[in-house]
């Protein structure tokens, strides 16, 4: 699995690091989106697809 | 007035005090996207499916202007054009002008700063928790805990002194309150906004370690914005989780069995939480969007400056989305639920809204193991003509 981030996208709802917070982490400053784990094991594919499906600006996309 | 002949106006009558009108349901079968009649003469659809709930939320063609929107609510308020958003009033802005403000809050609500408050927040509970033991059995838990704590964790947020907090305290509640005569909402606006004046202005003199002062020490804001966006801070991280944390535990003093399976065992509490949002759906006249543009959706054509008011409440029951949507399981996910929007509005406050409730929820049936209604399901005062939905009073005995 590949994950990328549009920090430019990112809303900093927090979702992603609610969701998932082995692979996704918010920017002190912005709150915004940051990728600990673009590669991230397979134990943690399915919250990378929750997160990405709870996304509400669209700022992470996801390749199996 | 006029009226479109054949378009309804929006369902409101409820059967059950969870379940949203059963008419939502309907139209979610058979129309999903449905016209609707507005109080003001405006003619435009009401969306009650998951799927276009969602697809709209997330679309820029959708605007969230205050002077585009209609109400579709019959309200003296409702006939009146809409003035554009006030300075610094974001919810009800587009793009830059909605992001400018935003961008400058989002650092103070990421998932762990909430939970760096997690002590506070608790130590704010006990509390209330005290408070609620104090008054003895048949006290009102809205007025001893649901309303008292998110207001106190806003009040700690914003940098209210505690000197303050008690006329703060009662200037808000004024103002949410539905039995509130229009003067008295008045006059409790005015001087909410008259204190926060100040309170910004001593901030300016004297920066604080707390929210309001991090906005000011921007430098990016004057006074009118800083005061509005206090106002919509307190607003909207105030009365909505009261409102959950009383209907909330309404709904579990009334469900046993789902009671017992959120009291059993650890772990089980984010889920309940998800699930109550999911399930009650407290923002029960929706969100509001107006169509900058001519779109089509499912094959209809809605066109530039029609306003749609988007069912939150239709979407978190869509079968197509969850199953078996109308039974609330507190172990199933509700991940996903519309409950704090979606797209880039989506709330703000709602990592401290998920750690203000999850603490609250545990504390209370930890406190109290035999919790349960004073009175019967049937005289719980609920929220019916409130923006957002909950109950009056919740008397309890243990």
């Amino acid at each position: 699995m590949e994950v990328e981030v549009d920090a430019r996208k990112c809303c900093a709802a927090g979702m992603c690091a609610l969701t998932a917070p082995e692979v996704f982490d918010q920017d002190e400053a912005a709150g915004t989106v940051v990728l600990l784990a673009a590669r991230p094991p397979q134990a943690a594919w399915e919250s990378v697809w929750e997160a990405a499906d709870s996304c509400p600006a669209g700022a992470i996309t996801v390749r199996d | 007035m006029t009226q479109a002949p054949s378009a309804p106006r929006l369902p409101v009558e409820r059967t059950d005090p969870f379940d949203p009108p059963k008419r939502i349901g309907e139209l979610r079968e058979t129309e999903p996207l449905s016209r609707l009649s507005f109080p003001d003469g405006h003619l435009g659809w009401l969306v009650t499916s998951y799927a276009l709930t969602r697809q709209i939320l997330a679309d820029p063609r959708f605007s969230s202007r205050q002077e585009l929107r209609h109400f579709p609510l019959d309200h003296p308020l409702a006939r009146e054009p809409q003035p554009p958003a006030r300075p610094g009033m974001f919810i009800r802005m587009d793009g830059e002008d909605h992001g400018h403000y935003r961008r400058l809050l989002t650092g103070q609500f990421t998932v762990r700063r909430m939970r760096a408050l997690e002590p506070l927040v608790q130590e704010i509970i006990d509390s209330a928790l005290d408070d609620l033991e104090a008054a003895g059995p048949g006290a009102d838990l809205v007025k001893h805990f649901a309303l008292p704590v998110p207001s106190l964790v806003i009040c700690e947020l914003l940098g209210v002194p505690a000197a303050d907090r008690s006329k703060f305290q009662r200037d808000s509640a004024t103002i949410m309150r539905l039995d509130s005569g229009g003067e008295e909402v008045w006059a409790a606006l005015g001087s909410l906004t008259a204190f926060l004046g100040e309170l910004v202005a001593a901030k300016r003199a004297e920066p604080t370690d707390d929210i309001l002062g991090g906005l000011c020490a921007t430098g990016e804001l004057d006074d009118e914005e800083l005061v509005n966006m206090a106002l919509l801070l307190l607003v909207a991280g105030h009365e909505t989780t009261a409102n959950m944390l009383g209907l909330g535990t309404f709904a579990l003093l009334t469900h046993p069995e789902e009671r017992e399976k959120f009291t059993a065992g650890p772990g089980v509490v984010n889920g309940v939480v998800e699930e109550l949002l999911r399930w009650l759906s407290i923002i029960q006249y929706g969100a509001t969007r107006t169509a900058l543009e001519d779109v089509e959706l499912d094959g209809v054509q809605v066109s530039a400056g029609e306003c749609l008011i988007l069912s939150v409440q239709g979407a978190n029951r869509d079968p197509e989305r969850f199953t078996d949507p109308d039974v609330l399981d507190v172990t199933r996910s509700a991940q996903g639920h519309l409950s704090f929007g979606h797209g880039i509005h989506q709330c703000l406050g709602q990592q401290l809204a998920r750690v203000e409730m999850r603490l609250a929820y545990a504390s209370l049936f930890r406190r109290f193991p035999t919790l349960r209604l004073a009175v019967e399901p049937e005289q719980v005062p609920t929220r019916t003509n409130m923006l957002i939905y909950g109950v009056h009073e919740l008397p309890v005995a243990w």
